[in-house]
């Protein structure tokens, strides 16, 4: 059993990590949390350069080829450095539905824009509150052109593209959604951005009016495609967020190292070992079940829509936990601005409802293994 | 990544699996898969006869201790080979709950500090189940807090002379040797002053005196020595030096890989999958539901932990501490799971007769079960210090007796 990433896969987190560390430094991430640029476009610029952004986009569309197994180590990391970029979008929701459902023709004109970092896409899936579902969906296509309004999208307001789920049907089934490519610079887009608890990450309102609209994939078919998009991005957002979780139990652990109170290093009193064991002990659960997503999303495995789920759930257990108490361990100083707790703390909230909350994922899981036990 | 064997691992499971398919008591299969959580019993079967009988068929054709050496009744097999068998073995494994502590860490002691004649002569008996061992730490006084222990050796001429109790030893009612860790000088730092033995448990002044757990079972026991004598070859590492004998034996206790820990998740899956609640399923209700898939997470997280583990092994590596996160995670959980299938049935749950208990009753001994669980082998406290200390590198706990002689150390709290 080989039950790990490979040698050289592990080389790649490496040399993630290191492009990281010096491109994405924390001050570089403030940039966008206060405000001074939407999203880091040197930082997008040099991780086209790096290869990461096509990573797991074939050869023949302007990719690296390497595959999904690469893709994750590179998310890890990504979430690790809390990289104020549109990765996420881009590539596990676009780059992935393009992938799934893309003719020929649309592969050979978007993914290499992908790749190359001159095309950011998003998905356009939300209307205000709730959890994905065919029947939220009101935004209608119809004569090639689309109506209505979506919200929030992510990154919606710095993309070039988002594959959008319209409704081309009446009769309340899955079979009324169809996707399509919308290009938002074009004529009938309406973009406001939304504030939002991630500042590194915007969120945005899109309204469109008559926008043009290409289809993407059959007619009828969109939501078995969205679920494929969200089972996939669902792993590779979970390993987004156990990258966070490892680096705010790093952070918690440091902290506790240096700080002196009564005379001893706040990581000797036992409530503070045994609250920095608990975070290391979701870490590693959620970085298991991530283990076992990666291995069924690299194999498409029939296993991935249940291992998907655990490791959404989990990892976003693991990352909220170690980053709200990675506040708890810093005091005082953890709820200052200037510490950056608070940064993993918004993300770790903000990319827990990102895909569909909590609660979907749970419901969806257990959905999944009824069915798998009934089969 | 993937969950494949490599050509020698395969080719040894083969192997396993047919001998076990050839050779396993299958009568006890059924009974020993539904077995509850730390208690196997057989109906019509005295376990420990069957246990013995299915040890000494492994002893004898090799597949006994696969990790000892072959010239101790082992096989000389790699950590990794080890799994595999445990794997294979399956629900028959439970049978060897009674050796586990003989073969974990009693067999490993004596390799390290018996010598060769000794070895020679005790541990294949050992290892073939013939002869059960126990071991004799814990004391009223001494638990998580070993060295803290009083019972007295003293020597006389060749011999020593020992005086004192030991409390939760496990199998003590039913083994043939034990190991003793004893005071041999109260004058120094409590670290300092224990020595290792090893005893036969039907020496005079041994008395063992079973315990009525919390559950109701007597799986534990309180050992008395009085004026028991063991002569000096059976002592195990220098005079005082038992603490760093007894760190051998602890450091085998690690968590064994592979076999997978109980979670009680399964069982709940499956329960809730037949209850009817007053409006419905209960796997159609939501607030079931969440709960049923926090506890997946961490049942799946737990095991794909244990796959990761064994890749290492696979590669060659040692397990580390980094293992001790299975009885922390498991030993809580199987204590929720248990409340919570118990909530679901309302005042029924409170019954434990097989006829009247849902799923003849597995729920409410899981139940009454499960405290030992997050005690024995470490209590949750400890298994937190051990990862906050040994993986995370935060300081050691503050030890105020460290280098106080232990016949000065308090022995109250409020006078």
């Amino acid at each position: 059993m080989n039950f790990d990433f490979s040698d050289e896969q592990k080389q790649m987190r490496d040399e993630a990590r290191k492009f990281l560390s010096e491109q994405c430094p924390p001050k570089a991430v403030r940039e966008v949390l206060d405000g001074k640029a939407p999203y880091d476009k040197a930082l997008w610029k040099g991780l086209a350069e790096m290869g990461f952004l096509g990573v797991a986009i074939p050869e023949q569309f302007g990719g690296a080829g390497a595959g999904h197994l690469e893709l994750c180590v590179i998310a890890e990391e990504m979430g690790r450095a809390l990289a104020p970029v549109p990765f996420s979008s881009t590539v596990y929701l676009a780059a992935e539905a393009i992938l799934i459902a893309g003719s020929d023709a649309q592969k050979q004109k978007w993914l290499p824009k992908i790749a190359s970092g001159d095309a950011i896409g998003t998905l356009a899936l939300f209307e205000g509150k709730g959890n994905p579902s065919p029947k939220a969906i009101k935004v209608a296509a119809n004569g090639g052109v689309l109506n209505g309004v979506k919200k929030p999208v992510a990154d919606g307001a710095i993309a070039d593209f988002a594959v959008v789920a319209a409704r081309t049907g009446s009769s309340g089934r899955e079979s009324d959604i169809s996707l399509f490519i919308v290009d938002l610079k074009a004529g009938g887009v309406e973009v406001k951005s939304l504030t939002n608890i991630d500042l590194t990450r915007g969120q945005a309102e899109i309204t469109f009016k008559d926008a043009k609209a290409e289809p993407l994939g059959a007619a009828g078919e969109g939501w078995g495609v969205i679920t494929q998009v969200l089972d996939r991005a669902a792993v590779l957002t979970a390993f987004e967020q156990v990258g966070g979780a490892d680096r705010a139990l790093e952070m918690g652990r440091d902290y506790a190292l240096d700080r002196i109170a009564f005379g001893r290093p706040i990581g000797s009193f036992q409530a503070v070992k045994h609250m920095l064991a608990d975070m290391y002990v979701s870490a590693t659960l959620a970085r298991s079940n991530c283990y076992y997503g990666a291995w069924a999303l690299s194999t498409n495995a029939g296993e991935l829509p249940e291992a998907a789920a655990a490791a959404r759930i989990s990892a976003t257990q693991a990352f909220q936990h170690c980053a709200k108490n990675n506040i708890q361990v810093h005091g005082g100083m953890g709820f200052t601005w200037e510490f950056d707790c608070h940064m993993y703390y918004r993300r770790a909230n903000a990319v827990a409802l990102g895909l569909g909350s909590p609660s979907y994922w749970e419901d969806a899981l257990i959905d999944r293994m009824r069915k798998k036990n009934a089969a | 990544m993937n969950f494949d064997d490599t050509p020698q691992e395969a080719a040894f499971r083969a192997e396993a699996k047919a001998w076990i398919a050839a050779n396993a008591p299958k009568q006890y299969e059924e009974e020993l898969r539904k077995a509850s959580l730390g208690r196997v019993q057989l109906k019509g079967a005295n376990i420990l006869e069957v246990a013995k009988a299915w040890q000494k068929k492994k002893a004898d054709a090799g597949w006994a201790c696969l990790h000892w050496p072959k010239e101790y009744g082992g096989r000389g097999s790699s950590p990794i080979e080890r799994v595999i068998w445990q794997q294979e073995e399956g629900p028959f494994g439970r049978l060897s709950s009674m050796f586990i502590i003989g073969h974990g860490m009693c067999g490993p002691t004596m390799m390290a500090f018996a010598g060769e004649e000794q070895k020679r002569k005790y541990l294949p008996p050992l290892a073939s189940g013939e002869k059960v061992w126990c071991q004799l730490f814990s004391e009223p006084a001494g638990g998580s807090d070993v060295a803290g222990l009083r019972t007295r050796a003293e020597k006389q001429g060749d011999e020593w002379v020992i005086n004192g109790q030991k409390i939760w030893t496990s199998g003590a009612h039913y083994s043939d040797y034990g190991i003793l860790l004893t005071r041999t000088d109260p004058n120094v730092a409590k670290h300092k002053g224990l020595t290792m033995f090893f005893l036969d448990m039907k020496s005079p002044g041994v008395e063992v005196r079973p315990i009525k757990q919390a559950s109701g079972a007597s799986d534990f026991n309180e050992v008395y020595f009085t004026d028991v004598r063991i002569p000096d070859s059976q002592r195990l590492g220098n005079v005082n030096d038992g603490w760093n004998v007894s760190l051998t034996t602890l450091m085998n206790e690690r968590m064994s890989i592979g076999a997978g820990v109980a979670t009680g998740f399964p069982e709940l899956f499956d329960f809730c999958n037949s209850l009817m609640l007053e409006d419905g399923p209960a796997i159609e209700n939501r607030a079931v539901r969440a709960k049923l898939a926090n506890w997946a997470v961490k049942a799946s997280g737990l095991k794909y932990t244990s796959m990761r583990a064994i890749s290492a092994l696979s590669r060659g590596e040692r397990p580390g501490p980094e293992n001790s996160i299975g009885k922390l995670v498991a030993g809580s959980m199987i204590q929720d799971v248990a409340t919570y299938a118990l909530d679901l049935q309302g005042a029924a749950g409170a019954l434990t007769g097989p006829e009247d208990a849902e799923v003849a009753g597995k729920f409410q001994a899981m139940l009454l079960r499960a405290p030992g669980t997050r005690v024995e082998g470490g209590t949750d406290e400890i298994m937190r210090n051990i990862i906050a200390e040994r993986v995370l590198g935060l300081p050691g706990d503050i030890r105020v007796d460290k280098d106080v002689p232990f016949n000065k150390i308090p022995t109250k709290g409020r006078a």
